[in-house]
């Protein structure tokens, strides 16, 4: 084969702390050449944008250096002078990132961020820019390009400022693209769309594509090549196909097979644990089949007809439209779709975190809306929520073992002593050591803190749980542990959670019920193999047609998604949304009727 | 555009509001002042013929209703009322005034931006430097001086020693503008290098937010020179934290203006407000509480309104 267009040699990096230079990235060597893509793959933490960023040179330079060699067509990116590294940032390599709601500077326009790419690096007049950066906008097929050039990005949603981005990664034509988790922050559909548009553009330029990504799913999608980073270390690599047939290394097979893969529960009425992988061997173990729910007398939560509304100056967003469901104890339903469609607000309507517009919610009986201050309290108790980030929704001034108290003592369950017995419990039930107790928030991972979060959840021993995205932020086999420790207690205590989730396979494993929701209302719901096997509305079918697979032989087998136009959730206030009529496919299944929309 | 005027039209019809709450206010506060205000303003020795006769020139014989009716008609005219010392009318009073208070609120607030905008800015690019911590301490000790010794310490090196400039005073009745300006030399100077603190620290803490943001990072990414992405893709996001301080400053310097100006001797705005309260001559004491209540309101507005002109997201 010819010359690689970048050959990374040997690259360590290293990063100041108050204990001297510590090395993050240790050894690294790959190629790429044209036309190829290679993924990176890794947790949190395992140096995979270290790495990019090093090649990039965007490291800050006192506080990181790197040694070894990085090779842009045979030139040696680490000894360039910073000037002509300036050209070959922007110029020969584009970069795209995680957040494309942060990746734009919101105060200038999209035009004139397309176009400083091009006058900083094709000699072009600002005039000629602008012309080229309708084209680029054309060609990463945002609609109406002419008029959203001159908007600014708080206007565009998160895939298209991801088209953005692409367009100003790509607008000087250079030899590598450099893309660092570009869809995670993206919904699934969204994210199926951003990756056949790298794919295409890859192929019309015969770029050399750097991937970086902890989804198995998207790798086995994209990479014809994969480097599996752990710690700094690269682990294995090998062609993609190879090394998810055949893996080398314990730990790539501990993380093929933490992944959840959707269609693992065919044949399978409930929920069922997430294998056991032992990461010594990468040995996986199938997780066991939980036991149904308790023949359901009276539903624990009950909402019917709730509506949530928002005004804005320009409108109104029906947030929330006529959605009616049930929740019986011991049971999960996941409420799944993407975001904005009105999930999370739904969940958070039954912890009365906001106030429906119309519509009843019934939590064991008692209306929320209507409930008295004392009612309320006892409302609060059987009804706890768990949240997406671990990191943001546990008081950093607070120790673990005083978070997980202040429920049980506001409330007045135990005297002190018992209570802090309970938490010592609670702390061992969620399989953390009671000891950890005094110590604070930023001493623990993002898994134990979810922890901590269910532990606290816990304390007032609930009836149910809504759980906004509680596994979402987590590591592949973090994740698998921590749903393993939902369905575990929810065997033991028979608790009921409303489980809100964009993540399809996870919801698979977890959940009795599933509710899919598309822009405000619920278009199907019913029974979990109904869902995922016999999906009867089109936006379902799309949502599980789009969730890559992790499986490199059935790349290319699928049909590309279909590019939807996104649609404005903002109303006119007069805008009165036609009453949905639902048929019942099987028992419990039931599907909105699209002639009657 | 249209988004601006919108918010513009918005806005000034709250600053109308909140103008009719202040002139309210101020009227309920001169008349419960504990005693009568014709008898407080005459002294121990008027007669109650005078008494009564102020009263009836000022209308406080009239019925409250009546008094504050006319009282706001006055203010829709732009009448301020009749000052009892000065023979002028209050509007008269403050517009002969205005000028020393006007230009030495400008040239401070320049000067103390001169300094504060490229300090700050350098000072969060080369964070953790000996520059920066510099920066830090200066602004820390410029900070704590009073503007009024740092200006009588300037007066005692650059007047009183080398004669560059005037020690105090605004000029004879018929000196020169840029004679009379000379007289604000030292004061501004004073002022400005006192506020500049304030102002650096923001901008320094402000561009430091926003240096680590994601959006610098893609400037980088672009190739853009470490200039472009510092004055243009960061210092244009850092500004709204700026304005607010530098607005804030202004404010202060014209409410501090009673300070400074019986310090340095400038027959400005602070001036008159002193003396009309030594004199009790509530008209004027009335009067420039509104107007120091309006130039607040207007600072606010364009504050707002740069906001809106400097990030796209801002909605009033």
């Amino acid at each position: 084969m010819n010359e690689p267009i970048l050959s990374v040699q040997n690259l360590t990096t290293a990063f100041r702390t108050s204990e001297g230079w510590r090395e993050v990235v240790r050894d690294i060597s790959f190629d790429i050449h044209a036309g190829e893509t290679l993924a990176v793959v890794g947790e949190s933490g395992s140096g995979k944008s270290v790495t990019a960023l090093s090649a990039m040179r965007l490291l800050p330079k006192d506080k990181a250096r790197s040694t070894g060699r990085i090779l842009l067509e045979g030139r040696d990116l680490l000894t360039l002078p910073e000037h002509q590294m300036r050209a070959v940032r922007g110029g020969r390599i584009g970069m795209i990132f995680q957040e494309p709601m942060t990746s734009l500077n919101p105060v200038f326009t999209i035009g004139n961020q397309l176009a400083e790419a091009l006058v900083l690096h094709r000699d072009m007049s600002w005039k000629q820019a602008e012309a080229e950066a309708l084209r680029l906008m054309e060609r990463v097929r945002i609609p109406s390009a002419g008029t959203r050039l001159h908007e600014y990005p708080h206007k565009f949603s998160g895939g298209m400022r991801q088209r953005v981005m692409i367009a100003m990664a790509l607008a000087c034509k250079p030899r590598l693209l450099i893309a660092d988790e570009p869809t995670t922050a993206l919904d699934v559909t969204i994210q199926a769309e951003i990756l056949s548009l790298i794919a295409e553009l890859q192929r019309e330029e015969n770029m050399a594509v750097l991937f970086i990504t902890h989804d198995m799913g998207v790798v086995a999608e994209v990479a014809d090549r994969t480097v599996v980073m752990y710690r700094g270390d690269m682990i294995e690599t090998g062609d993609t196909p190879q090394l998810f047939a055949a893996p080398g290394q314990p730990y790539t097979r501990a993380l093929l097979a933490s992944i959840p893969r959707l269609g693992a529960m065919a044949g399978s009425v409930t929920p069922r644990r997430f294998p056991q992988v032992d990461a010594a061997t990468g040995v996986a173990t199938e997780g066991a089949q939980l036991p149904p729910p308790p023949s359901a007398t009276q539903p624990v939560v009950k909402v019917s007809n709730l509506s949530i509304r928002f005004d804005l100056p320009q409108g109104r967003v029906h947030a929330v439209e006529d959605v009616s469901f049930d929740l019986h104890p011991g049971e999960t339903l996941a409420l799944v779709g993407e975001s904005g469609c009105g999930k999370s607000t739904t969940g958070r309507a039954i912890m009365r975190l906001n106030t429906p517009s119309a519509g009843e919610i019934l939590v064991g009986g008692q209306n929320v809306a209507k409930a008295r201050p004392a009612e309320l309290r006892a409302l609060r108790r059987s009804a706890q929520m768990i949240f997406q980030d671990p990191f943001a929704s546990l008081n950093p001034r607070i120790s673990v073992g005083a978070a997980i108290l202040e429920p049980i003592l506001t409330h007045g369950l135990l005297p002190k002593p018992a209570a802090r017995e309970r938490v010592s419990q609670l702390l061992e039930q969620v399989g953390l050591s009671p000891d950890m107790a005094t110590r604070f928030p930023h001493e623990f991972s993002g898994g134990q803190r979810q922890r901590i979060s269910i532990a606290r959840a816990l304390a007032l021993d609930p009836q149910f749980i809504v759980a906004d995205e509680a596994v979402s932020a987590l590591d592949v086999s973090v994740k698998a542990q921590v749903s393993n420790l939902l369905m575990d207690l929810q065997a033991q205590r028979g608790l009921a959670y409303l489980f809100i989730s964009h993540d399809m396979s996870v919801v698979e494993r977890i959940s009795h019920r599933v509710a899919v929701m598309y822009f405000g209302e619920i278009v199907e719901i019913g029974p979990r193999a109904a869902i995922f096997g016999n999906a009867q509305h089109p936006y379902t079918r799309r949502l599980i047609a789009a969730v890559p697979v992790p499986d490199p032989a059935q790349r290319g087998t699928r049909p590309a998604p279909p590019a939807v136009e996104p649609r404005s959730p903002i109303r006119p206030l007069d805008y009165v949304p036609p009453k949905r009529r639902y048929r019942e496919i099987t028992p419990g299944h039931f599907v909105m009727d699209e002639a009657a929309a | 555009m249209n988004r601006i005027v919108r918010a513009m039209l918005g806005r000034l019809a709250g600053m109308a509001l909140v103008l009719v709450i202040v002139a309210t206010v101020v009227f309920v506060i001169v008349r419960v002042t504990p005693g009568d205000p014709a008898a407080v303003m005459l002294g121990s020795d008027a007669t109650p013929q005078d008494i009564a006769d102020l009263r009836s020139r000022m209308g406080l014989d009239a019925p409250l209703i009546v008094q504050y009716g006319q009282f706001m008609l006055g203010l829709l005219r732009g009448d301020l009322g009749q000052s009892i010392f000065l023979g002028q009318s209050v509007g008269q009073a403050l517009l002969a005034r205005a000028e020393p208070t006007f230009f030495l609120t400008l040239f401070s607030i320049l000067i103390a931006c001169a300094i504060a905008l490229p300090v700050g800015v350098l000072s969060a690019v080369k964070r953790g430097t000996v520059f920066d911590q510099i920066v830090v301490t200066l602004t820390m000790i410029a900070s704590s001086v009073p503007s009024f010794w740092l200006g009588l310490m300037l007066i005692q090196v650059f007047a009183v020693s080398m004669g560059l400039f005037p020690a105090s005073g605004y000029g004879g009745p018929d000196s020169g503008f840029f004679e009379r300006l000379q007289h604000l030399v030292l004061p501004a100077v004073a002022l400005g290098v006192v506020n500049s603190a304030l102002i650096t620290r923001f901008t320094r803490a402000a561009m430091l937010d926003v240096l680590g943001d994601d959006y610098v990072r893609t400037a980088r990414a672009k190739g853009a020179t470490e200039r472009r992405v510092v004055l243009k893709h960061a210092l244009r996001n850092a500004l709204v934290p700026i304005i607010t301080v530098i607005g804030l400053s202004v404010a202060m310097l014209v409410a501090g203006a009673v300070v400074t100006e019986t310090v340095f001797g400038l027959p400005g705005i602070g001036n008159l407000v002193v003396s009309a309260v030594l004199r009790r001559d509530y008209p004027v004491i009335q009067g420039t509480l509104l107007v120091v209540a309006a130039i607040y309101v207007l600072i606010n507005f364009v504050v707002d309104m740069l906001y809106i002109l400097v990030d796209p997201r801002v909605r009033l």
